[in-house]
């Protein structure tokens, strides 16, 4: 380990698998011992992933800090990089460097509470962190609840984790929601935020909220008419970052630069910052 | 002057006042004597707006934004200034309905350091292109001068003193990119120096190969569009003789089609996208480079 | 404290360049930047650079690793670190103090080793003025005092003399090596010319900025001011005055395929660039408004409520001479600021 921050460290990926026609779930172990992960870190932190002369991004670290033999990426295909990494093959070797930013208080502020995860396509990546945490340390949190919706059945991602695992797993309420109605669906139809109100949670659970932002803003509304403060949601955020480490000055907001500072705020913190994200 | 710039704000308000344009834009004074910066004036501020002798900047190109917003915008345009309008409304970059062009009297202008370099070599004191003018005989007076004779002296040193002329004037380039944007040829939406897929950053050179290619190649973009307004050397913080590049190129053309000013004629073909029999052949064209 | 004739302040650079690097400001193709020393080439210290010296720690241009690509696998070519000795002379006190802002971004946590390996070998001499630069001078706005720069050895020049006073450790090993070109004083006749200075400083036309406002509590009032619609009008979204700035320290960072593998380099970028804050989804300041209050909410609010009050501007006034619509940030405290008697 080196202590220039900028230097990363070799992953290889080792399993590929796609969730949606858009988004593919990547498993990147350390490339010099075949196993393991590149660094440790903690819910909702994230990594600069690079493949050298097509670009380095941030993407938040998909599995839980308690799956130690690998880390993995769930990355929709969006732009320049992200296509790159989707045509790429298993064995592939990338670069990776972190973990950055806060990550989501697991350990403190959330601790024995009653949790409403709430998500919309790929906003379910960085949630799928904190869940799976929580999942293997149960008895630290309270009932939990997971509202994921996505466009359609076939959008969304982890939808085999999500029917094998969580919907099995000891208090917790999973429910899916698609925007619009499909043959072979017998869920729920409509989107997030209406699913959120229909769906009327006790006003004193915790909420985290991720997804696109339109989504979140309504979202926002539907949790307020339910009662809850602004100090009760978190979400994270997503800017264009290059250093990672709050120096190179994309990604700040008023006093806070995101990449260090968050990606996770509250929304109580967010309301004291310009409206610029 | 005094007396042309008087009739002008005057114009401006009064155009202002009875409806006819519902923005006039021109220049307001800043922090210092000779600061003049180009703005937007309505009703409420029209009391701010100068005209005098530091109103160098060109504003022919901030009206490629304005002439899209709502209703008509009044431009105080001097008559180097026309030209590049005219380019660039010859090149639909401008709507033409949208302007209201106020020819304004110009003797010369200047900055911090005295008479712009641009007004040394006036290229007279014509409108290519106007709805109203408002001048006096003193701003017709045309400076003599040789614009081309730095270019002839160029060209009479040898490759080497050439190439090292050029070295120590392009190495200072911070690539702050004023040159380029202020540049009213310089329009196009997305510039390839922007575009990441291009394989040259628009920021920083990873060599000296970089720093030399950017202005040559915006240059060679510019040709024959260029009326030599000369705002690029006037911005670059370095103080680079830009212009020299571009009257270069401007000096070919005039010696291989014949004499052409860009911006002259809105409705003209400039030499380099023009074939007529009287075109230079090929074999001139290669004398001459050697 | 030490003195010498400036007549042989050749003697004095060509020492020192026998055992670090020089830079200073020389003038080049009629410009005036930090340069190499070299024997016969054209110092001036009496103007201001056209370019801050922060290049020296944080250049405009820098690699960062390479990487070799074959396959599918990659190696990493660790940088290496500079290592030689350099001095920086003729620092003014404005552009010193932009040292400790660079500083704060960084040396803090995490350290970014570029930077810190350049800072390590630098020895900064600094230049106090003993009058404004020029009219655009604003430094004491920000409480510095133009006479006393900070810096490894603190110089000025008055008359025909040279004074030289070693700050730091550094600074002595400096004077040290040159101590057999110059004689002793007591540095009396500095004393005077430095009111003098700070005299004629606080009647530079600028220096009645008032910041008053510009701090974390005022961040959405500034934020929000409707000013900004009017102060940005004419921006062209160049980068001149943050490639001018002292503490303009945004950077990006790109991969450069040089044929024979990937090289990563960080340069200077800019908030006013509209590429700043782009990505695949879309970009957060979509405007030219939105850029160009965030270059100057950065520096008159931001900083300071993250630094203790530190604003990272410190008046060298480039941006006010550069900027070619004269949209400067003195514009901005005049119009955003408070309005002192």
């Amino acid at each position: 380990m080196n202590n220039n921050a900028l230097i990363p460290t070799i992953g290889v990926v080792t399993s590929i698998r796609r969730d949606t026609p858009d988004v593919k779930t990547f498993t990147v172990v350390r490339a010099d011992t075949g196993t393991g992960v590149c660094f440790k870190h903690m819910p909702g932190q994230c990594a600069m992933l690079s493949i050298p002369g097509v670009g380095e991004a941030m993407f938040s670290i998909t599995s839980s800090p308690t799956c130690t033999d690998h880390m993995e990426f769930s990355i929709k295909k969006c732009g320049c990089l992200t296509s790159w990494l989707h045509q790429m093959d298993v064995g592939q070797q990338v670069t990776v460097r972190g973990p950055y930013g806060n990550g989501f208080p697991v350990t403190t502020e959330l601790k024995g509470k009653d949790l409403v995860f709430i998500a919309g396509g790929i906003g379910l990546a960085p949630l799928r962190s904190v869940i799976e945490y929580m999942l293997a340390n149960r008895a630290d949190y309270g009932h939990i609840d997971i509202v994921y919706g996505s466009r359609s059945k076939e959008d969304l991602v982890d939808i085999d984790i999500i029917r094998d695992v969580w919907m099995k797993a000891p208090d917790v309420d999973v429910h899916l929601t698609i925007d619009r109605p499909q043959d072979d669906w017998d869920g729920h139809v409509g989107f997030v935020p209406a699913y959120v109100t229909e769906l009327g949670f006790d006003p004193n659970k915790t909420v985290l909220v991720c997804g696109p932002p339109i989504m979140i803003k309504f979202t926002l509304q539907s949790l307020g008419e339910l009662g809850f403060e602004k100090t009760q949601v978190y979400t994270t955020m997503e800017l264009r970052m290059k250093c990672g480490v709050g120096k190179c000055g994309r990604c700040n907001i008023g006093t806070k630069y995101v990449c260090k500072d968050g990606p996770v705020f509250r929304f109580d913190q967010l309301d004291e910052l310009p409206d610029e994200y | 002057m005094q007396a042309v710039a008087e009739k002008v704000i005057a114009r401006a308000k009064e155009l202002l006042a009875s409806g006819e344009v519902q923005r006039v834009l021109g220049w307001e004074k800043g922090e210092f004597d000779y600061e003049r910066t180009p703005a937007l004036f309505e009703q409420g501020n029209i009391d701010k707006l100068v005209y005098d002798k530091f109103c160098a900047a060109n504003l022919s190109k901030k009206l490629v934004e304005v002439s899209k917003l709502e209703g008509k915008t009044l431009a105080l345009i001097k008559p180097c200034d026309s030209l590049s309008l005219n380019q660039l409304l010859c090149e639909h970059r401008v709507k033409r309905e949208n302007i209201y062009v106020l020819g304004v009297g110009c003797k010369g202008m200047e900055g911090k350091d005295g008479l712009c370099m641009k007004c040394e070599f006036c290229k007279g004191k014509n409108f290519a292109i106007s709805d109203e003018v408002i001048d006096d005989e003193s701003c017709r007076e045309v400076p003599q001068s040789d614009r081309f004779a730095a270019v002839r002296e160029l060209e009479e040193k040898t490759p080497e003193e050439r190439y090292a002329f050029w070295r120590s004037e392009l190495s200072k380039c911070i690539r702050c990119n004023a040159c380029r944007n202020v540049c009213p040829a310089c329009t196009c939406i997305k510039c390839v120096f922007d575009n990441p897929d291009s394989g040259v950053a628009a920021k920083a050179n990873v060599d000296t190969f970089e720093e030399n290619q950017f202005h040559i190649i915006r240059a060679f973009h510019v040709a024959g569009r260029c009326t030599d307004c000369g705002e690029c050397s006037r911005v670059c913080p370095q103080g680079i003789p830009l212009h020299l590049l571009n009257r270069k190129f401007i000096k070919d053309m005039d010696t291989l089609y014949g004499d052409y000013q860009a911006g002259e004629d809105a409705e003209a073909r400039h030499p380099l996208i023009n074939f007529t029999k009287a075109d230079a052949e090929p074999s001139v064209v290669l004398n001459r480079g050697e | 404290m030490l003195k010498l004739k400036t007549a042989n302040a050749d003697a004095l650079y060509s020492r020192i360049s026998d055992s670090a690097k020089l830079y200073l400001p020389v003038k080049r193709a009629g410009q005036v930047n930090y340069d190499l020393w070299e024997s016969g080439c054209e110092v001036t210290l009496g103007e201001m650079t056209v370019k801050s010296p922060k290049d020296l720690f944080f250049p405009q241009s820098e690699d960062l690793m390479a990487f070799r690509v074959s396959g599918k696998s990659i190696e990493i070519e660790n940088p290496e670190l500079p290592t030689e000795p350099f001095v920086l002379f003729g620092v003014r006190a404005c552009d010193a103090r932009s040292f400790d802002v660079l500083d704060r971004v960084f040396l803090s946590d995490p350290v970014d080793s570029y930077y810190e390996a350049r800072r390590n070998c630098g020895t900064v001499v600094s230049l106090g003025c003993l009058e404004p630069l020029r009219e655009t001078c604003f430094c004491s706005v920000f409480g510095i005092d133009l006479a006393e720069p900070e810096g490894d050895v603190q110089a000025w020049v008055l008359g025909d003399e040279m004074y030289l006073s070693a700050k730091t450790e550094k600074g002595e090993k400096l004077l040290a090596a040159v101590k057999d070109l110059c004689e002793e004083t007591d540095g009396a006749p500095l004393a005077a010319a430095k009111d003098e200075a700070r005299a004629k400083m606080a009647k530079n036309p600028l220096a009645d900025l008032d910041l008053t406002g510009f701090d974390g509590e005022h961040m959405m009032e500034k934020f929000n001011a409707p000013e900004w619609k009017d102060l940005y009008q004419a921006c062209l979204g160049c980068g001149t005055c943050t490639f001018v700035c002292p503490t303009c320290q945004c950077y990006d960072i790109r991969d450069f395929d040089t044929g024979h593998g990937i090289q990563r380099y960080r340069c200077w970028d800019s908030c006013m660039y509209s590429d700043f804050t782009m990505m695949a989804a879309g970009t957060n300041r979509k405007t030219q408004m939105e850029r160009f209050r965030q270059r100057f909410m950065h520096k008159l609010v931001y900083f300071p409520a993250n630094n203790e009050g530190m604003y990272s501007c410190v008046g060298c006034g480039r941006c006010v001479s550069k900027c070619p619509m004269h949209l400067h940030i003195a514009k901005v405290i005049r119009t955003l600021g408070g309005k002192k008697q």
